[in-house]
């Protein structure tokens, strides 16, 4: 229950509003207390004697208490429910701002079905106990104190013998409650067994038809069923059984007050009317027992799912701007690894590279699937930070320069080329919102987009995603570099940004593209020869090491790594062409 | 975002249509339902006795200063108490036990259909939403039965009951008492359509946050890059606003309807003391039946307020079982023939006969985007071939038409000589054993991965299988051997491993047919040595096709068959093809060459092998 401390600063920014809310509860129950009284009097005129009036005096009261009662239950329930709903809203967005700040590897040990399920259910759950969590028990304990003080004014021994049930009611919550839960485990337990069992039937659809094996399967699965089937009946042969059990225990308890209060009327202990209120006071408690299981039920399930979203929002963002960032960049966009190492997981990615890019040069990499090519250019934008050796920008650490303004200078296209399910317009100017029509036409142009777009029905309004259109992987991929080319970045890169365009389209883009990137500084990673021909300086990646260093021709004489990679390039685009 | 829209709104709150048909899954236990429905008519019945009781105590009892009686009234509350313990429990049992029952017939029903339907419906239908089909959709149904349906029974007994009951105590207080009903009516239905409204919004709300959230975790590098967050935090902040504030209304809503219940309620309770107590002075009444009046009058109204509870299991149950049925009405679309033959003893000799296969059904005008164009091909019994190309050169296809996986648009694919459409599906698939290039594993033992649920392989015969392809070694090594788990889809277990696995289950199902698509994860060369030998001794005396990644394999083929764009452009042995100098050729360059320099150090000894790598 700890973690739900957490929660004391939330509830903080709404004060005003919970005292608020309080004081209505305690004002409304203050007036429904009062009923049972109006129905004494009633009652004991009746049995005198009464006027017409006096009854409807009585009749009003009656009306009257209900309208207080009414009047703050209204505000009660606005107040003390609102609140927990502000607090949801901040709760949740704290925990989305919290989302933006942690960098890429946390992603990958993040499912995102995970993520989202706490954003939604963790915090609706969260809320419970803000809520109704507040809400109830503090309406059960004031209804309760209120309610056994008139019982005792009336007679302290009726109400001894009235409430000489409720340790049984307590004691069957409790007990029915740790049964209830162990089963209800058994039961969850085991629908995620066949959870599994269907996905990965299902996962392995192609291998149970190979093999005939529909049979089979369906006889596990119906065994699976079946288990899950007779832990319910379980479950059910005592559930079924809470709520009759309370009914009867508490019945007993109306029983033995009209029983034994009927002697106290006979005996001139007690009026009639008291007796009346009296079961009415009884029936007010009935209420507040059975609640009380669901409210432990609220806590348990609320503090759970705190400590889920602790566990997000306890991550610290990895990267952060230095406090002693430098602002004085001159942003030429001279690029520079200095010893840099990359290890992820235990897992040597790059080791000890050196490699120096002048503003406004061209660097190409080139190597085999792993061997660290995305990871080096990744490192430049900051989406990783170095594990030894510096990368610097015009000369600075890039930890030392202010992130926003670092990836304010950089167009980075990478591999899988992210689109929003927003209109072809709002993705191109994703990163720099209300860019004219024209820019946006001539980023889309030079990036080969631009006659795609015409054949679209809508053009740049056109929807992206499941709302509109299905762009292929090479529209996908041309549109992420035009984004990329709309914020004028001093350094560009390329991810393998053309890997699922055809070879032709792909020529005509780099022709267009060299025009953009003669005064940027460009690095531009590649499995394709033909992209990085022209290229100031190639490196080829091997395992993490650069392998081999130096201009197309001179690699290409080397007889090296890349000299096999640029036949290979060739052999591919004879296989096209044939 | 893909599911969120379509997944999470909700339809309409009452369809004639679903619960006629929910309806029909209550059949085989008529007799439980009917059961059920006395025994909730019976406790609603015994609900009824305490203010009666009360009523009777009071005025023939405390008001006569008869102890005895009053003691006997008492009794004979807590044994009507304790019958409708019974009553209840056993309701509720009967109740669950039939909602169970229920549940379990719709889970075998869905599996049993997915297990029916075609691999195109996969190729469509993400597999966790299936799953959900099975789970939580069944769920949602199971409250409908178990505690939605049943309990507004027993609220309208109970309050059918309490008016007759009312009613025979004195008529005309009765319909006094009952002037608050008209308005409870509306107020409530008023309160429901309003509930209902908002229900739905906040569930559509949801729905939007979770289909942002979804696009800009996936998309943070993106949003990150560009400096976005700021702009992206508002557009979410938005849709978290619209969501509480869809939520702020509902509590605006139930905020008014409680109190205004209640104050309904107090109503009646005055319109009993004012006109009850006017007729008792004049002697139509007793004091004892006004008390039981007031007592009833505060057991009428929660029902009636909690119908709306009721609404939302009704609501959610509709929607569950609209998805439900809409997957058990999908046709599988591939079928066994009306007079389907069954193989006896089978040659394996398959022909593809002018096969055209497009991933895209029929239907669509323009000319579909064709995987497999006009392909010809005649492999004899015990032959082996291997399919090499290019990516996307249609080479799965081609082994997927195999299996009938797919059926084919344009010519046939003939089994010894029978259009496979022809043949009895399950039949026709055990003649074949494949091995895929992910290898699926299913949670259990490695004994149990290779026998799969085929009941007539032996233990000895997975150990045959295990050591024939080599896996006995590794085996070996594991504390429980064979009977080793192999961990949640293999994840202990490398990718040789793996291999040499669905090698022996291969193997162990003695396939007239095998074929194979190499995997072109790398192993190590222990690991590679063992996994060519296995195929070796795989492939011996069966038809084998398989999907050539190795140059052991291409070169030890019968014949090659070069598929490229979809056409089969080249057919011959390694040798003729590479002298042809066409696609084979380059293609070997590409792929296979490289193996050589790794194939001729493992014929080396450790020792030479140790010197190369001075």
């Amino acid at each position: 229950m700890l973690e739900l401390r957490r929660l004391l600063p939330y509830l903080v920014r709404y004060k005003g509003r919970v005292a608020l809310g309080m004081l209505c509860l305690l004002l409304g129950k203050a007036a429904s207390v009062l009923e049972p009284q109006v129905l004494r009097m009633t009652v004991d005129d009746l049995t005198v004697s009464v006027t017409a009036g006096k009854l409807l005096f009585y009749s009003g009261l009656i009306v009257a208490i209900a309208l207080v009662d009414g009047f703050f239950r209204f505000w009660m329930r606005r107040l003390l429910i609102g609140v927990s709903r502000y607090v949801e809203f901040d709760l949740r967005n704290d925990f989305y701002a919290h989302l933006q700040r942690m960098s890429p590897s946390f992603f990958h040990r993040w499912r995102t079905g995970d993520l989202m399920s706490r954003a939604t259910n963790d915090i609706s759950a969260v809320r419970m106990v803000l809520g109704p969590g507040i809400m109830y028990p503090i309406e059960t304990g004031v209804i309760t104190i209120a309610a056994l003080g008139f019982m005792l004014a009336i007679h302290l021994e009726l109400t001894v013998v009235a409430l000489a049930a409720m340790p049984f009611v307590s004691i069957a919550v409790k007990m029915f409650g740790a049964v209830i839960h162990k089963r209800f485990e058994r039961i969850q337990a085991k629908m995620s067994d066949i959870t599994a069992m269907v996905q990965e039937n299902l996962s392995g659809v192609r291998v149970v038809k190979a093999y005939a094996q529909e049979g089979p399967e369906q006889e596990k699965f119906e065994e699976e069923n079946r288990e899950y089937f007779r832990e319910n009946l379980e479950l059910a042969r005592l559930w079924g059984a809470f709520y009759p059990l309370l009914a009867v225990l508490i019945g007993v308890g109306s029983a033995l007050v009209l029983w034994w209060g009927g002697r106290l009327v006979v005996n001139q202990e007690i009026s009639l009317g008291q007796l009346v209120a009296f079961i009415a006071y009884l029936s007010m408690l009935t209420w507040p027992m059975i609640a009380f299981g669901w409210v432990v039920n609220i806590y348990q399930r609320g503090a759970a799912s705190m400590r889920r979203l602790a566990a997000v929002m306890d991550e610290s963002p990895e990267l952060a701007d230095a406090p002693d960032a430098r602002t004085d960049v001159p942003w030429e966009g001279r690029v520079e690894f200095r010893n840099v190492s990359f290890r992820y997981n235990g897992t040597e990615v790059l080791n000890d590279i050196n490699l120096v890019i002048e503003a406004g040069k061209t660097l190409a990499i080139v190597g085999r699937t792993g061997a660290g090519k995305s990871t080096l250019v990744s490192l430049v934008p900051r989406l990783y930070d170095v594990s030894a050796g510096q990368v610097l920008v015009d000369g600075i650490d890039v930890r030392k320069l202010p992130l926003a303004d670092l990836r304010q200078s950089i167009g980075f296209v990478s591999q899988d080329s992210f689109l929003f399910s927003e209109s072809l317009r709002d993705n191109i100017s994703f990163g720099r919102k209300g860019s004219s029509l024209e820019e946006v036409a001539r980023v889309a142009d030079i990036a080969g987009l631009g006659t795609d777009v015409s054949d679209f029905p809508l053009q740049y309004d056109t929807m992206v995603g499941e709302r509109g259109i299905t762009l292929s992987g090479g529209q996908k991929q041309r549109t992420s570099i035009a984004r990329a080319l709309l914020i004028e970045p001093r350094i560009l890169i390329l991810d393998d940004a053309l890997s699922s365009v055809d070879t032709e389209t792909e020529e005509r883009i780099l022709s267009q593209l060299r025009g953009v990137i003669r005064n940027r500084t460009a690095l531009l990673v590649s499995h394709r020869v033909s992209t990085i021909k022209d290229a100031d300086v190639i490196v080829v990646l091997e395992d993490g090491r650069i392998v081999e260093q130096g201009t197309h021709q001179s690699l290409v004489e080397q007889q090296g790594l890349y000299a096999a990679l640029y036949r290979k390039q060739l052999l591919e685009e004879e296989l096209e062409r044939i | 975002m893909p599911d969120y829209h379509e997944e999470e709104l909700l339809g309409k709150a009452y369809d004639g249509r679903l619960m006629a048909r929910l309806l029909t899954y209550l059949g085989p236990y008529r007799a439980s339902v009917v059961a059920a429905f006395f025994l909730i008519l019976a406790s609603s019945v015994l609900n009824l006795v305490g203010p009666y009781l009360t009523k009777v105590a009071i005025d023939d009892y405390i008001a006569q200063g008869d102890l005895a009686g009053l003691k006997l009234i008492a009794g004979l509350y807590v044994l009507a108490l304790l019958v409708q313990f019974v009553l209840s429990y056993l309701q509720v049992y009967v109740m669950n036990l039939t909602g169970q029952r229920i549940m379990f017939d719709m889970r075998r029903e869905i599996f049993g259909h997915l297990q029916k339907l075609h691999p195109a419906f996969f190729d469509r239908n993400p597999v966790g939403r299936l799953v959900t089909r099975v789970t939580a959709d069944v769920d949602a149904l199971n409250e409908l039965f178990t505690s939605g349906v049943v309990t507004v029974f027993g609220d309208i007994f109970m309050l059918v009951g309490i008016m007759v009951v009312l009613i025979s105590l004195n008529w005309k207080l009765a319909l006094v008492s009952f002037a608050v009903l008209p308005p409870l009516f509306a107020v409530s239905l008023v309160f429901k359509k309003r509930v209902r409204e908002t229900y739905r919004r906040v569930r559509t709300r949801i729905a939007r946050i979770n289909a942002f959230n979804q696009e800009s975790i996936t998309g943070m590098e993106v949003v990150q890059l560009f400096r976005q967050e700021p702009r992206k935090f508002v557009q979410f902040s938005k849709l978290n606003r619209e969501h509480m504030d869809a939520n702020l209304d509902s509590i605006l809503y139930y905020a008014l309807f409680y109190p205004t219940v209640e104050l309904l309620g107090a109503t009646a309770i005055a319109l009993i003391i004012w006109y009850g107590g006017g007729q008792i002075l004049t002697g139509g009444l007793t004091l004892g039946a006004l008390v039981a009046f007031i007592q009833y009058s505060e057991r009428f109204y929660r029902p009636i307020a909690d119908l709306t509870e009721k609404l939302n299991i009704l609501q959610s149950a509709m929607a569950s079982s609209e998805r439900i049925f809409k997957l058990l009405d999908t046709e599988p679309a591939i079928i066994d023939a009306p007079r389907e033959r069954r193989p006896v003893r089978l040659e394996g000799r398959i022909e593809f006969q002018g096969v055209w296969f497009s991933y895209q059904s029929y239907g669509d005008r323009q000319e579909p985007n064709w995987i497999l164009k006009d392909i010809n091909l005649q492999i004899e019994p015990g032959e082996r071939i291997a399919v090499v190309g290019h990516t996307g050169a249609g080479k799965t296809t081609l082994t997927s038409l195999l299996l009938r996986f797919y059926d084919v648009q344009k010519g046939q694919v003939l089994l010894d000589g029978v259009d496979l459409r022809e043949w009895n599906l399950s039949e026709l698939r055990r003649q074949f054993g494949i091995v895929l290039q992910d290898v699926h594993l299913f949670s259990g033992t490695i004994a149990s991965n290779i026998r799969l649920g085929s009941p007539n392989i032996s233990d000895r015969d997975i150990a045959e299988a295990a050591a024939n392809v080599h896996l006995d070694r590794f085996v070996a090594r594991l504390p429980r051997g064979l009977d080793e788990e192999v961990g949640e889809r293999g994840s202990s277990l490398s990718a040789g491993q793996k291999q040499l696995i669905s090698f022996a289950r291969a193997l162990a199902h003695d396939p007239r047919v095998l074929i194979l698509d190499e995997a072109t994860s790398s192993v190590d060369t222990e690991t590679e040595l063992l996994i060519r030998e296995a195929l070796e001794r795989l492939m011996v005396g069966r038809t084998s096709i398989v999907i050539a990644h190795r140059l052991s394999t291409v070169q030890k083929a019968d014949r090659i068959v070069v598929l490229h764009k979809g056409s089969i452009r080249e057919v011959g042995t390694h040798q003729d093809l590479l002298a042809q100098r066409g696609i084979y050729y380059r293609l070997y360059q590409l792929q296979y060459q490289d193996q050589e320099v790794t194939l001729s150090t493992d014929t080396l000894t450790p020792a030479e092998r140790a010197d190369s790598h001075r």
